[in-house]
This record gives C-alpha cells, structure tokens and sequence, in this order.
C-alpha cells in the first residue's frame, strides 16, 4: 500500500495505538466470536459475489447506465457498518451496493434494481447508484460527488435534535474531499459538534486522476481537517481489524462526546471508476492492479488471518463462497423473472402527499405531462 | 381585523409553528442573535432559544443540505436563504438532495423541509441579488413552490408549508416585507395549489404571482379610472401545485389574459400558464395571450432603470389597450 504515514493522526486514543502492528488486540476486536468473525468474511463474500454476477448482466447489456464496483474495498463497509448499533446511521456515494449488502439489504431487491425492475429495492427508479434502506438506517446511495456529505452532517444534526446517542457514518471516495460540500460540512460540524463520521474511502483514483494530479496535500487527505479542528486517523483497509478499531474509537467519539472524525482509510479498487471507465488500465499499470489482488485483497487477508486463528477451514471457506454464489445467481434469476414498472409509477414517489392521498396532494396540479 | 407586515405575519407563523412542533427548527444566516438581515425572524431567538433559532455560518451548501439530511429523520427545518439568488451555491443540495430523493428511493423517504427567503428585483443590488428562481424550482418535480403577495397569504402559506410532508420553496420579497394588510388573529391555514382572485373584473384576466400581484392591482385600479375596462386579476399564490382551474376559469370569464410576471419571460413562469391557455382554452379567447415580465437582461443597479426593467403599471395597461 502507498505510504501515508509522514502526516501523525491527531488520534490519542490508548485502545487502537497499543500495538500498531496487532488490532486483533483492540478491545472491540479481542471480544468477537469465532461465528461473528466468519460472519465478516461471509458478508464480504456475498458483496463481492454479488458485484461479479453484476457485471456478468452488465457486460451483456441487461442493465442500463453505470456500475461502480465496489470490488478490493469490502472490508471498509463490512468493518464499518458491523459496529452500528440502533441509533447509528450509514449514507454514501454512488459506489454504494458494498454498504447496501452491509447493512443487511438484500441481494434480489438490489439485483432487481441493478436490472430497474419493479421489485427493485428503489422500485427501479434509482439504479446502481441510489440504493436506500431507511428501515435498515441505510440513506443512500447519492450520485454526486461529495454531495452526500452535508446530509451526513443532517443525520448527525437530527440525531443530536432528538437527543439520540448515535452517528452517521457517511462514506466518500477520495475524489469528494475537493468538493465544496464537503469542506461546509467540516466545518458546520466540529462548529456545532455533531456525532458524525466522515469515512474517506482512498481507493487513490478519483475517476482517472490520480491523488498526485488531484490533492495539493497528496500524502494524507484526513490531514486536512486539522483545518477544522477535528480529529482524524488513518486506517489500512486490508485490515478489517484495523478498520473496526479505528472506526469504533470514531463512533465513540460521535457517541460520548457528540464530535466529529475524519477517518480516511486507504483501500483500492480493482476495477474502473464505473464499468464503462474504458481507461482503466490505463492511468494505472495492469501490474498495480495485480499487485493489490495478489498481495492485499481484503478477503483473501481475513480468510488466511482466521485460518491462522483455527476459527475456519477451507472447507468452510469453500462453502460460504458457493453459498454466495448461489444466493447472487438466485437474486440475478430474480431480478430476471421480475417485471418492469408499469408507465403510470412513473408519477408516484415524487411527492408524499400526492402518494398519501392527502388533501394537499390533491389540490392543485401537481404534474405537467400532457 | 388588525393590519400587520408581511415580515410580521411570516414572523408569526413561524413562532406559532415552533410552538405547535417541537421538531420545528429555523436555520440560517443572522436569523437568531442578528435578528434576522430582514427582520423577519426578529425575536425568535429571545423568545425560543439556541435549539429552535440557529445562525449558520456563510455555508448555504453545508447548511442547506444539512437540513435536508435532518429532514430525511423527520425534523422539519425552515431553512432561511438571506436572498434566493443564493440558492445558487446550494443548488446540487436543493435539486438533487431534496428534490430527488423520494422519487430516487421508489418512495422510502421524504424531505418535509422549508428552504424560505427573499427572491426579488428591484432593490437595486444588481444581477446576483435579484433572481427569480421560482420557474427553475417549479421545473423540478419533487420539488413544490410558493409566492405569496400578501401578508395574510404569506402567513397561511407558510403554517401549511412548514407543515407539508414535502420540500418546500417558499419565495417572498423584500419590497413587500414593509407593507400592511389585514391578517385575522385567529389561526388559518391556506392549501398550497389554490389561487386567490384578488380583484374581480370581467374584461380582461392579469394572471400574476408575488409582488407583480400588487403591480397588476394597481393596473386594474387605473384601467377602470381611466379606460374603462374591468379587470380580474388572479393571485396564483403557488406555482407548484399549481391552480390550473383558476387560471381556465378566469380565461373562461373574460376571455383576454396578461400575464403579469416579475421572471424572466424565456421559460418563464408565465410562459408555462400561456401554455395551458392555448392548451385549454383556446377556443375561450378573443386576444392572443400577452405577457409583461422582467425584461430580457441580468438585473441592472441603475435605479432609474431597474423599475422599468420589472414589470410596470405603464406596461401592463399598454398590453390589455393593446388587446381591448
């Protein structure tokens, strides 16, 4: 992985610096079970499997727009969104079905909505990059760079509001930390102190644009909000014990304290910035690309780490990954079979009172078409 | 029934939605200890506290999306813009973030969000201070928008607005902030969606919204002094839902329309209600529809011209003459 330690976070917490090369030691890490541990390999088998099946439709013309593959980057949802408690919330960006799979969404309603149909899970008015679970606490799924970032800050605000002990864990890429949005919301949040986690999924790449030709601070992009006054950290997204005791001391500081971090954690993707990024291979060498698959895939890494622990087989192994890929075939087969909207859902959940059929949404017109 | 500002009844119908919803919140720039840059949340403050009256730094993107994103876990924010034109910076926000979501989410969310401020010429602070931005919201499903011209519009519309399970923009003017009507001390509240004829007539229909209401009043006044002609002017109150039955009636009673209109005429508001007349009403008019907008330029400071860049009364009454 690229070096990012000449910037020193601003963490002080005793609990994730006891032993930098260890966090299996972390406290939020020492107490999980063997069936939790395998449950993280299980949920990052399932998004990737999920997202290989994807492609396969893609690839044949079954779906339509663009596919942002969150492929290389599991660990960073699935070790993020397995410390979420009732009152923690997730928003992201476009490359959302990681998070969406994470927090408990299920593979047919997403697939279906890959394929826009009907069962899909935004009934197949969103697509790939606005998958939403409000019931699971899951926000989205937002296409515009950064432009999530303030309604991060919103769910944070809201939370406070209501005098609830929770977060909002909202996910960026690396591109968003040069969006506007994003440098108003640093600042309303350690200003108002908001319990918000501001996720930076560096996977280095901003479309085809590297970090060096992107970010005037090139070496850390957490480092920036020293600018604000806020706490941030710097986590290796192989490591899914390192993500969760970093994470965990974030959304600690959001719940006991109601202040924000900026936790940036360095991880790669393995494909284009979409499907359709042609030059994939291009801003990049084939080689690099090899390099992280072979050396630093976040589930190969855990898999060989619980081998080590004695807590799987690779029988086991073996088995979780078919099972993943029954479920993803069965939720493509689903998607499949489902029917297309029907023309007239064009107009429904646009407004809540018309939808509702309230007095309000039947006075006046709401709608132009002919 | 006692006479109060169009500021004051704006203020009033917020305190009493504060009081009537603890998950009622005012955001904005100098809302809270400045009192308001327009006074209108003068008080607020005092009376409500830190929770209720928050000042937001100079961050409409931040602060306005901000409030979406509160909105989406049921608060329900009155975000104020010091002017509209400001909107600009949190436009991705606005369109996108609380236009966008419920329909994005097949319908799993929604955004029961105020975003409220002044949207007007003729102050004389040039082009970036004085947009219109009602036809660019109103072409934007999801999203719903409201004009008040009076005061007692502006404070019913606003208890509904705030109350409105869906976003809404609400645009006021800062040259009708000062002025007077009579506004009833018992509570009311005015839907969204339906116009109100503020004069009656039977010659010809001046279709406005906001303070070209109030210009196309004083129209009328002249038009029956001095030519004789009867004018209906019709107060749309909210372009989105909009009260296409009104603006057909009318047509249908006089059968000539102007429409009276402080945006700019390309695309305009007016030119979606000309639409529907020919639409609809076709067969109903003796006169081609005319229109009296802004003229067709960035808002210029000079003040010797920018009151005859808005619509004027000169323009309105040449129009109806021109059609008689």
């Amino acid at each position: 992985m690229s070096k990012l330690s000449s910037p020193k976070p601003s963490v002080t917490d005793d609990e994730v610096s006891v032993d930098p090369a260890d966090y299996a030691r972390a406290k939020i890490n020492a107490s999980l079970t063997a069936k939790q541990k395998i449950g993280f390999l299980r949920e990052m088998i399932r998004i990737r499997r999920f997202e290989q099946t994807s492609l396969k439709y893609y690839n044949q013309g079954m779906m339509g727009g663009f596919l942002h593959l969150y492929i290389g980057q599991e660990a960073v949802a699935v070790g993020t969104v397995s410390l979420m408690g009732k009152n923690d919330h997730v928003i992201t960006a476009y490359r959302d079905h990681g998070h969406a799979l994470a927090v408990g969404m299920g593979m047919k309603e997403c697939m279906a909505e890959l394929f826009g149909k009907a069962t899909g899970c935004s009934r197949g008015k969103g697509g790939s990059m606005h998958f939403f679970a409000p019931d699971k606490n899951y926000w989205g799924g937002h296409g515009i760079v950064g432009g999530q970032t303030p309604l991060g800050l919103g769910l944070a605000y809201g939370l406070k509001y209501k005098g609830l002990k929770g977060c909002a864990l909202c996910f960026m890429g690396d591109g968003a930390v040069n969006q506007g949005a994003y440098h108003e919301s640093l600042n309303l949040a350690a200003l108002w102190k908001l319990p918000v986690v501001y996720v930076i999924e560096n996977n280095k790449y901003s479309m085809g644009t590297t970090l060096e030709r992107s970010s005037a601070m090139r070496n850390c992009l957490a480092e920036r909000a020293d600018g604000y006054g806020i706490v941030w950290d710097i986590a290796n997204g192989e490591d899914l014990y390192e993500v969760r005791a970093k994470a965990s001391s974030a959304m600690r500081r959001a719940h006991e304290q109601s202040l924000p971090t900026v936790l940036e954690v360095d991880t790669y993707r393995y494909y284009g910035h979409s499907v359709a990024d042609a030059n994939a291979k291009k801003y990049r060498s084939p080689e690099e690309i090899d390099r992280y698959k072979a050396h630093h895939d976040p589930i190969n890494l855990w898999k060989k780490r619980l081998f080590d622990e004695g807590v799987l087989t690779e029988g086991e192994a073996d088995a979780i990954d078919e099972a993943a890929k029954d479920e993803a075939d069965t939720a493509a087969q689903f998607a499949i079979d489902s029917d297309s909207p029907t023309p007239e859902t064009i107009f429904e959940d646009v407004y809540w009172e018309v939808d509702n059929k309230t007095e309000a949404g039947s006075t006046g017109r709401h709608f132009f078409s002919e | 029934m006692p006479l109060i500002t169009y500021r004051k009844a704006l203020n009033d119908a917020l305190a009493e939605e504060i009081i009537r919803d603890e998950n009622v919140v005012i955001i904005g720039e100098e809302v809270a200890q400045y009192n308001g840059a327009y006074k209108v949340t003068e008080g607020l403050w005092q009376r409500f506290g830190d929770k209720r009256v928050v000042d937001a730094p100079i961050s409409e993107a931040g602060f306005i999306g901000m409030g979406v994103g509160a909105s989406m876990l049921g608060i329900r924010p009155v975000m104020e813009l010091m002017f509209w034109s400001f909107a600009y910076v949190a436009w991705d926000q606005i369109i996108n973030n609380a236009g966008q979501v419920r329909y994005m989410s097949g319908g799993l969310i929604n955004c029961p969000i105020v975003i409220r401020g002044p949207a007007n010429g003729g102050t004389n602070v040039g082009a970036t201070h004085s947009h219109t931005p009602e036809n660019f919201i109103a072409n934007t499903p999801g999203l719903k928008v409201v004009c008040p011209a009076t005061a007692y519009d502006a404070k019913g519309l606003m208890k509904t607005a705030i109350r409105d399970n869906d976003p809404v923009c609400f645009m006021e003017n800062t040259l009708l902030y000062g002025e007077t009507w009579e506004v009833p001390e018992e509570e009311y509240l005015i839907p969204l969606g339906v116009a109100d004829i503020k004069r009656h007539g039977t010659d010809v229909s001046l279709i406005a919204h906001g303070r070209a209401v109030i210009t196309a009043l004083k129209a009328a006044e002249i038009l029956a002094a001095e030519h004789d002609i009867s004018a209906e002017v019709l107060d749309l109150r909210s372009i989105r839902p909009l009260d296409e039955e009104a603006i057909l009636q009318t047509v249908r009673k006089t059968h000539r329309a102007v429409l009276v209109d402080e945006n700019k005429p390309f695309c305009g508001v007016s030119a979606q209600i000309a639409a529907t007349i020919q639409e609809k009403a076709f067969d109903e008019l003796d006169a081609p529809v005319q229109r009296v907008c802004s003229l067709d330029a960035p808002a210029i400071y000079s003040p010797a011209l920018e009151s005859l860049q808005l619509p004027t009364v000169a323009r309105i009454i040449e129009k109806v003459l021109h059609i008689r």
